[in-house]
């Protein structure tokens, strides 16, 4: 059976990623830093990456990783998601570590070596597609090969990025991010830069980079890396729900109106009561995919698209009551609860939308869709 | 302390001693009730031997592998989960002598004499009156919603023995013989047709003082230990998935293609989702309990079937279309079970409208969990130190 649980190493880690983050990253200083135009610290990536090893944690100690897992590094995305930290821990340390991980890294040149690099925090990857990107549902299909058709829009953290994994028709390339025009956007989570990636060559078939898997690993791989980014985002919204339910909790008891704090109103408390049943929901979902990952088990697939389809929800309803029950200071850009609506609303649309992993899991639970009148003709 | 070990050895020599192919049910129950192995965390004597609570799925295990007869634990279920641990806590020993082996051996069926028509969620609002006579106390009222009265031999009752006192300190807790004149049982039929409970009137019923359960004006703290008692029966054992109202509209859908829309398919996903999640936090809840960290998810696990169950069991009726149109029987029957997820998709429908009331209703649970889970303030209220007589009725 799934461990649903925290094992006592993995709250020493999270009690590590928490201090480290109270210490140096606080969501109330993030606003001015968002301002500067520099939400990444680089100091304290280094110091999570290789101070903590958290960049390493899914990669296998040969490879210069520390051998962990998937449980580890969602309990670091967990607190990750409670501090809205603007690091390119999802997009680096999950979804291009674990694309690369599906490869054979000792056969095809560069790969193996981009590894230790990832794990040890000495660069950056970001697989080239839209953040919005989910993994498939039918495996034959898996997500699609985009850099040949022309500039590649809302690629996440690519600005933060040395390289780029690119799935081209034939192939996974890893681009010199110095070779790709990497346009910055304004994003709506302002701890997150988007950018457009146009590759040079593009439609040229003059492809630059290294090509580091053939079309079927390279498919089998993005799958993989979006899979686990899928699964362990549960845990980063996680997060952001659990601060978003705290602070409005601290808030309503503090707040006084018509001479009692807020939060003994009973319209208040049952909402606040509703949300933690919720959260509670989301924990034990977030923890079941992350679980399924770790063990490789047959279930994962399945275990991700639950807990996108609940998680997602959750924490922008979280961070939605968090702004509401705050009243006009929520509506402030001095108070963080907005960095945490950002972040959740763009969190349901990242790596699959509920809609996107519903129908992942219609197919899998054999819950089909209603039969179009055009399909039974066929 | 008692082991495991030690636990499946008695195990073994009871059912060595007395056969269950060769042994009449009863018999076989009231060996078991004598070996200490009915509840094991019970003290010797008692149907128990001291050992932690934790270990009676061992002697439960062992003694279902060899087929031993069990003692309808649904059937006797208030006996069992409420009027036990109370009396175990708070009876005299003659008290337990009395009343543990035949409730436990399910030679006598226990009801519950709590709520009535005034007082549901505010329980300690009570009116029902017992007034002192030399050595009986003498009662009168009316109480609702009973489940089993119709079958009880016994009933834990509380009534109001100080109506000069605040409401939560006049409350006396009884054991009352169902049988006594004065007892009225009526069924009381519900929106299913069926009559699972009863109305118990009351009236002039003389109880004795020694069937008194702790000191007068003690009722109401003894009885938030049946009450806690109620809502700690959760994490047995782990659910399958769709093990719960999800299972039979998700077979529905897949076997009958021709009732599908895209409507419905949204939001049985929803739902197959959200059951799901609810059955993985009941998992989470009872590793916790396995692992001796129990959390404060248990409060979650009402709230959330209540309401999942009610959204379910709609979805499975418009899901039926012209069946849904249909309804098995109105006749009123009197079950002696209680059957959430049985018989057809009206009456499941009709059935979980109670999920959110009995046993705790949705909105006190969830002042429950503001309260004491997320630390939010108390609403402000006026009638603790006001004797109960002046409060308004």
């Amino acid at each position: 059976m799934t461990d649903l649980l925290y094992s006592e190493a993995e709250s020493d880690l999270r009690a590590a990623v928490r201090s480290l983050l109270t210490d140096r990253a606080g969501p109330a200083e993030l606003p001015a830093r968002v301002e500067d135009g520099t939400p990444c610290d680089p100091d304290l990536w280094s110091a999570l990456a290789t101070g903590i090893g958290a960049a390493g944690l899914l990669v296998p100690e040969k490879l210069g990783g520390q051998g962990a897992g998937h449980r580890e590094a969602a309990v670091v995305l967990e607190e990750l998601g409670r501090a809205v930290t603007p690091v390119p821990y999802l997009t680096s340390s999950v979804v291009a570590t674990e694309t690369l991980l599906a490869l054979d890294a000792g056969e095809l040149r560069g790969a193996g070596e981009l590894l230790g690099d990832l794990a040890a925090g000495r660069k950056v990857a970001v697989l080239a597609v839209p953040f919005t990107t989910g993994p498939a549902a039918d495996p034959a299909v898996g997500p699609v090969a985009v850099a040949d058709a022309g500039p590649v829009p809302a690629v996440a953290d690519a600005v933060l990025a040395d390289v780029l994994l690119v799935p081209r028709p034939d192939g996974l390339y890893a681009v010199d991010a110095a070779d790709a025009r990497i346009e910055p956007r304004v994003p709506l989570d302002l701890t997150r830069p988007l950018a457009t990636v146009t590759l040079t060559g593009s439609g040229t078939g003059a492809a630059p980079g290294t090509r580091i898997a053939d079309a079927d690993t390279a498919r089998a791989a993005v799958r993989r890396g979006l899979l686990a980014g899928a699964g362990l985002l549960a845990s980063e919204q996680l997060g952001v729900a659990e601060w978003c339910l705290e602070e409005a909790v601290r808030h309503t008891r503090e707040r006084h109106q018509f001479n009692r704090p807020v939060g003994s109103f009973q319209a208040l408390k049952h909402r606040m009561a509703q949300l933690w049943l919720e959260v509670a929901g989301a924990r034990a979902a977030a923890r079941n995919a992350a679980d399924a990952l770790a063990t490789g088990s047959a279930e994962a697939p399945l275990a991700v698209a639950v807990a996108q389809a609940y998680c997602s929800r959750v924490a922008v309803r979280a961070a939605e009551e968090c702004v509401q029950l705050h009243g006009g200071i929520g509506m402030t850009w001095e108070h963080p609860a907005h960095l945490y609506l950002k972040r959740a609303k763009a969190d349901q649309l990242a790596l699959g939308s509920a809609g996107h992993h519903k129908d992942t899991l219609a197919a899998l639970v054999d819950l089909r869709p209603p039969v179009t009148p055009e399909a039974r003709q066929r | 302390m008692i082991e495991a070990t030690e636990l499946r050895r008695r195990a073994r020599d009871l059912l060595a001693a007395h056969p269950p192919a060769t042994t009449a049910p009863a018999d076989f129950l009231a060996a078991r009730f004598d070996a200490g192995l009915a509840w094991v965390h019970y003290p010797v004597g008692l149907g128990g031997l001291g050992a932690p609570r934790a270990l009676q799925t061992v002697v439960d295990a062992e003694l279902d592998a060899a087929g031993a007869p069990d003692n309808d634990p649904r059937r006797i279920g208030i006996g069992l989960g409420m009027a036990a641990p109370t009396i175990l806590a708070h009876g005299t020993d003659e008290q337990k002598r009395r009343f543990l082996r035949p409730l436990w051996l399910g030679e006598e069926v226990w009801c519950q004499l709590f709520s009535e028509p005034g007082a549901g969620s505010d329980l300690a609002a009570l009116g029902t009156r017992a007034v002192r006579d030399g050595d009986t106390w003498v009662v009168d009222g009316q109480k609702v919603w009973t489940s089993s009265a119709h079958l009880a031999r016994w009933a834990i009752l509380i009534a109001r023995t100080d109506p000069d006192a605040p409401k939560h300190r006049g409350i006396t807790y009884f054991l009352c013989d169902m049988t006594d004149p004065g007892v009225e049982v009526r069924p009381l039929r519900q929106i299913t047709g069926e009559a699972e409970f009863n109305e118990v009137f009351l009236t002039g019923v003389r109880i004795p003082d020694s069937h008194r359960v702790g000191e007068v004006g003690d009722g109401w703290a003894i009885a938030r230990t049946t009450l806690m008692n109620e809502r700690v029966s959760i994490g047995g054992t782990p659910v399958p998935r769709e093990g719960g109202m999800i299972g039979p509209v998700s077979r529905t859908w897949r076997e009958r293609p021709e009732l599908r829309t895209h409507d419905l398919h949204q939001r049985l996903l929803d739902l197959w989702v959200e059951a799901e999640v609810a059955r993985l936090t009941g998992e989470r809840l009872r590793q916790q309990l396995a692992a001796g960290r129990p959390g404060p998810e248990g409060s979650a696990t009402k709230l959330s079937f209540a309401r999942l169950n009610q959204q379910i069991s709609g979805l499975e009726v418009e899901l039926l279309g012209d069946e849904g149109l249909l309804y098995g029987e109105w006749t009123m029957r009197r079950p002696e079970l209680v059957d959430f997820t049985g018989r057809d998709a009206g009456y499941r429908y009709l059935r979980s409208k109670g999920n959110s009331i009995e046993g705790g209703t949705s909105e006190v649970l969830l002042n429950i969990v503001a309260e004491r889970v997320l630390g939010l303030p108390a609403e402000p209220r006026d009638d603790k130190d006001v004797p109960w007589k002046d409060l308004a009725k």
